[in-house]
């Protein structure tokens, strides 16, 4: 024990890249996932998130004698959903099974999940990763209840009682277990990435990892590059965030080579992520080390996944990420990274289809758009810490200012102030305009006036532009700016300037 | 069935009469328990408060002027593996001793709503695994009709509540025969209805795939009011059956003329008393002279039936025990760790053959041994429904005792479970068939003991066998 301890509890000494290099990862993903239901998957309770603990129960979720459950449907609705979004066949039939263990989170004494026929197999999902696309292979996604929620801190005896908030018990989840097709903490940043936005897109769930509606557990190993037969692997459980999946696959991957190199073996085992301390750290073998005792569940009857519903299902996906951006490449023709960005929240690439189709044609371009919704807009919702629905400045409202920006109605840099106040007031950008005077002035005599006072009042400069100084053109160009309070247009300020200038 | 003892019909012609109101008939039983039921061990617990106030409320509704309701004041007992509200359910054990259920299993609630009033709690084999309810954590329940014997299980308090007179009808619930059997071994009617026919939410699991919930009563008569009133779809309840329940009355008040009855050789073998031989065939006698055609059949498989059960029952038990862990209810004793607190709490909250049943089931499901066992008793429980089903082309209805013997003596078999557990072969095939059937009361041994006839019918085959069951009854009753 003291040996096994020492080993696994010092921080890993750094291994030499170049050792690293010697070995590939082989990490594949095991996703929980709570659907976005409004009641539990096997009874009517509310799946709020942070009501009163123990408010959201009833004999069915607490597991009282002669409790049975029944199957929420639109649990089924939105797991097939997710597995069509991923590519699965959905089985027409599949069945939930018990999964026997005892724990104090656990009512029944088991959880029903599904098992020898789970509702879909067999997808996929492409990533974005390192040199390019890749795609990663889905091997199964399943329904089961998520258990209730220990509470080991926080109450004046924690230190010899732990209390237990049924709440989260009978929350639906959906579980989706990748291909061993990761090969690298970035691999498996990539899918996480990409599943999420899925599961965004689809509705199928709001993703939130601090709630705890989407959970990570890894499934690690590492072999000599170039081998073909898989190292033993590792499972690490309690990755619920981006940053703690990468920092403990790097931890573990690290750890495994480090063994190896040191002429051990790896054992396969269950490791939880200790976020504190930053690495992964064996879990005892009484935690896990369980004969589940899986039979199918006697109390629902098997899950019937029709091809009508199915077919309903899938016509009522909506655009998944991976083809919105290779339509706003395409149609829009802006960059594929704005396309990225812009798609990177369906409501945020709802919001910039919205300011297209505001804009009356040719009104400006695309790529127009993209920019002020990247460089503007994100900008300021990030700063009001806002997410795109609440955005103050509707999509036909910044339509209406990029087209004055468009037809030289106001000046670019006009055009970001006028934004700024739209942004803090939510009014519109022609009263906003027209309050603060900052029409741009393209009348020629207004700007030839300006233009000539200027002129007029720096006789100096005048005389050493004309006598071949062109850099002193730019002193003249700013003047003007200033006098008109950037509200001339600075083309025509350029052409009055260097007409007059050189015809005197 | 006494000369004294009150029928669904009965009472409700009293009370129009107004020559009873619902109360006093209520004050009636209660007087009786009181007297009976400290030597009999019926009743585990009584709830005159409820049983009161719902008898107020149907004495007060009719003097308002509103009819009666379909089973206005009838009381009724109701097995202590079925959630009351407020009032302790124990399921016949140690560990849930003191639980108060929040909730009311959805037959009780039917009942209630029909116009019953729940008199208690009857004793029953702890978790209702047993055949003569000496598991029962509480003491064994006596058999009226010979107090030195077993009442049958695991529903003996309910048999023998309707049996001694202090119920008018009774809930029990059949796994493996625990209605049929202490039904025919106390002498009274007895019914295990169709599988999914009647909800089984609020029902204490013991193997949810082949527990039921079924009416124990005085006459056929009154069994098919009860299951008239707790039979249909339960939203709360996955696997209760949409199919529309008949009338049942009216349907099974047909003559049995030219009806054909399945005599299986299986069942008429070794084994069976000589006097319940010889009750069962003057029961076919008395059937062939109503005009039915005693039909030989073959049900081929019946032999593998008492294995199969104890395969499919345990490992069903194991997991639905599991639940009883002295986190949340029920019994707790607190150890030093956490794996510590549920060994203590399980191995003094369970019975001996609780837990026998939990090791024998947990031993089923394990790895390495699911396939040889509980994936080999699935497919063989499906040769033994198909038996079923081929029979029921030959025969409408299937003829058995309910039970090889009659009452045994208390403590006679308790030390042989294997000799207990084969006591249960003319049940447990339909339990595992899913198919409906009534042990109704053919007769008595010399000694006095009841003797019971099975009467088997097909899935939701419930009008079929109460109209057997009532035409053979009305053609000489049931003391054979």
């Amino acid at each position: 024990m003291s040996r096994t301890a020492s080993r696994t509890t010092q921080p890993a000494e750094a291994v030499a890249p170049e050792v690293l290099a010697r070995y590939e990862p082989v990490i594949g993903l095991e996703m929980h996932v709570q659907l976005k239901t409004a009641s539990k998957i096997f009874c009517a309770c509310s799946t709020r998130f942070g009501n009163a603990p123990n408010s959201n129960t009833c004999p069915v979720c607490l597991g009282l004698p002669g409790a049975l459950p029944v199957f929420n449907k639109r649990a089924l609705e939105l797991a097939i959903r997710a597995a069509l979004a991923l590519h699965c066949t959905v089985h027409q039939r599949s069945r939930f099974a018990r999964k026997n263990y005892f724990y104090p989170d656990l009512p029944k004494g088991y959880q029903i999940s599904m098992y020898e026929m789970p509702l879909a197999t067999g997808g996929w999902l492409e990533v974005e990763s390192g040199a390019g696309r890749k795609r990663i292979g889905i091997t199964r996604l399943h329904l089961e209840d998520d258990a209730a929620k220990n509470m080991h801190e926080g109450f004046p005896d924690s230190a010899e009682k732990t209390y237990i908030d049924y709440n989260r018990g009978g929350v639906p989840l959906i579980e989706i277990v990748s291909e061993p097709d990761l090969r690298s903490p970035e691999d498996a940043h990539a899918y996480l990435t990409a599943l999420r936005q899925v599961l965004l897109y689809t509705g199928v769930s709001d993703c939130n990892m601090e709630e705890g509606s989407l959970r990570c557990d890894a499934n690690v190993s590492v072999r000599p590059r170039g081998a073909q037969k898989f190292g033993t692997k590792a499972e690490v459980k309690n990755l619920n965030s981006f940053r703690y999946l990468q920092r403990a696959l790097e931890y573990e991957i690290e750890r495994q080579v480090k063994h190896i190199e040191s002429g051990g073996q790896v054992t396969q085992e269950t490791r939880l992520y200790n976020v504190a301390a930053g690495r992964t750290e064996p879990m005892r073998s009484k935690e896990f080390a369980h004969d589940y005792r899986y039979f199918p569940e006697p109390d629902l009857l098997p899950v019937h996944a029709g091809a009508a519903l199915c077919a309903e299902i899938a016509a009522a996906l909506p655009e998944l990420p991976d083809a919105r951006r290779q339509r706003y490449v395409a149609n829009f023709g802006i960059t594929p990274y704005a396309a990225a960005v812009l798609t990177d929240s369906r409501e945020l690439g709802d919001y910039f289809e919205a300011v297209m189709a505001a804009a009356a044609v040719g009104s400006f371009p695309a790529k127009t758009a993209a920019n002020w919704i990247q460089t503007e807009l994100l900008r300021w919702l990030k700063d009001a810490g806002q997410e795109i629905t609440e955005s103050p400045v509707a999509p036909a409202a910044l339509a209406e200012l990029l087209a004055m920006v468009e037809r030289g109605e106001v000046t670019a840099a006009s055009g970001k102030a006028i934004f700024e106040r739209m942004f803090a007031t939510g009014k519109p950008a022609k009263q906003i305009a027209g309050d603060e005077n900052r029409t741009q002035i393209s009348d020629s005599a207004a700007v030839e006036t300006a233009c000539r006072e200027v002129i007029e009042k720096n006789p100096g400069q005048a005389a050493k532009f004309r006598a071949g100084n062109e850099g002193v053109f730019k002193f003249f160009v700013g003047q003007v700016m200033r006098a008109t309070r950037g509200q001339a247009n600075p083309q025509a300020v350029n052409d009055i300037l260097r007409r007059m200038l050189s015809a005197a | 069935m006494s000369p004294a003892a009150w029928t669904v019909a009965s009472i409700r012609r009293a009370l129009e009469a107004k020559t009873i109101s619902a109360r006093e008939l209520t004050k009636e039983f209660y007087a009786r328990i009181s007297l009976e039921n400290p030597r009999l061990n019926c009743y585990l617990a009584l709830s005159p408060e409820r049983a009161y106030a719902r008898a107020d409320a149907i004495d007060e509704n009719f003097r308002r002027g509103e009819s009666l309701p379909v089973l206005a004041g009838v009381p009724v007992a109701i097995k202590d593996v079925l959630s009351t509200r407020g009032t302790t359910t124990t399921a016949g054990s140690r560990i849930l001793e003191n639980y108060v259920p929040p909730y009311d299993c959805t037959v009780v609630e039917r009942l209630e709503t029909a116009g019953a009033i729940i008199l208690g709690k009857t004793n029953c084999d702890e978790f209702a695994m047993g055949s003569s309810n000496e598991n029962s954590a509480y003491g064994p329940v006596l058999n009226p009709a010979a107090p030195d014997r077993v009442p049958g299980g695991s529903s003996g308090g309910s048999a023998a509540a309707v049996a001694a007179n202090l119920a008018v009808a009774a809930l029990g619930t059949d796994t493996g025969g625990s209605i049929r059997q202490p039904g025919a071994l106390c002498g009274v009617p007895a019914m295990m209805p169709t599988y999914g026919r009647v909800s089984r939410y609020g029902l204490i699991a013991f193997a949810s795939s082949l527990d039921r919930i079924g009416p124990f009563a005085q006459t056929t008569e009154d069994v098919a009011r009860v299951l008239q009133v707790i039979a249909g779809r339960d939203p709360m309840d996955a696997t209760s059956a949409g199919a529309p329940v008949p009338d049942y009355l009216p349907a099974s008040n047909q003559p049995v003329k030219g009806l054909r009855l399945g005599i299986p050789k299986e069942y008429y073998g070794e084994g069976i008393d000589p006097q319940v031989r010889k009750k069962t065939e003057a029961a076919i006698e008395r059937f062939n002279r109503l005009g039915c055609q005693p039909v030989e059949i073959r049900m081929p498989h019946t032999a593998y039936a008492v294995p199969v059960y104890y395969l499919i029952a345990t490992a069903e038990a194991s997991s639905n025990l599991a639940r009883f862990d002295g986190v949340r209810y029920g019994l707790r004793v607190n150890g030093a760790n956490l794996s510590e607190m549920y060994r203590k709490t399980r191995g003094t909250g369970f019975g001996s053959e609780v837990k026998r049943r939990i090791m024998l089931g947990t031993y089923a499901l394990s790895a390495g041994y699911y396939e040889a066992y509980y994936l080999k008793a699935q497919k063989v429980r499906s040769l033994i429904a198909r038996d079923f089903a081929e029979a029921f082309k030959k025969a409408d209805v299937v003829l058995t005792p309910t039970s090889p013997v009659p009452a045994f003596k208390l403590g006679e078999r308790t030390a042989d479970p294997l000799t207990m557990y084969l006591a249960d072969i003319f049940t447990v095939p339909g339990s595992l068939a899913g198919v409906t059937a009534i042990s109704v009361p053919c007769g008595k041994t010399a000694e006095g003991l009841p003797v019971g006839l099975q009467i088997y019918g097909p899935h939701f085959g419930e009008s079929r066998v109460l109209q057997l069951a009532r035409a053979f009854e009305a053609a000489g009753g049931f003391a054979g």
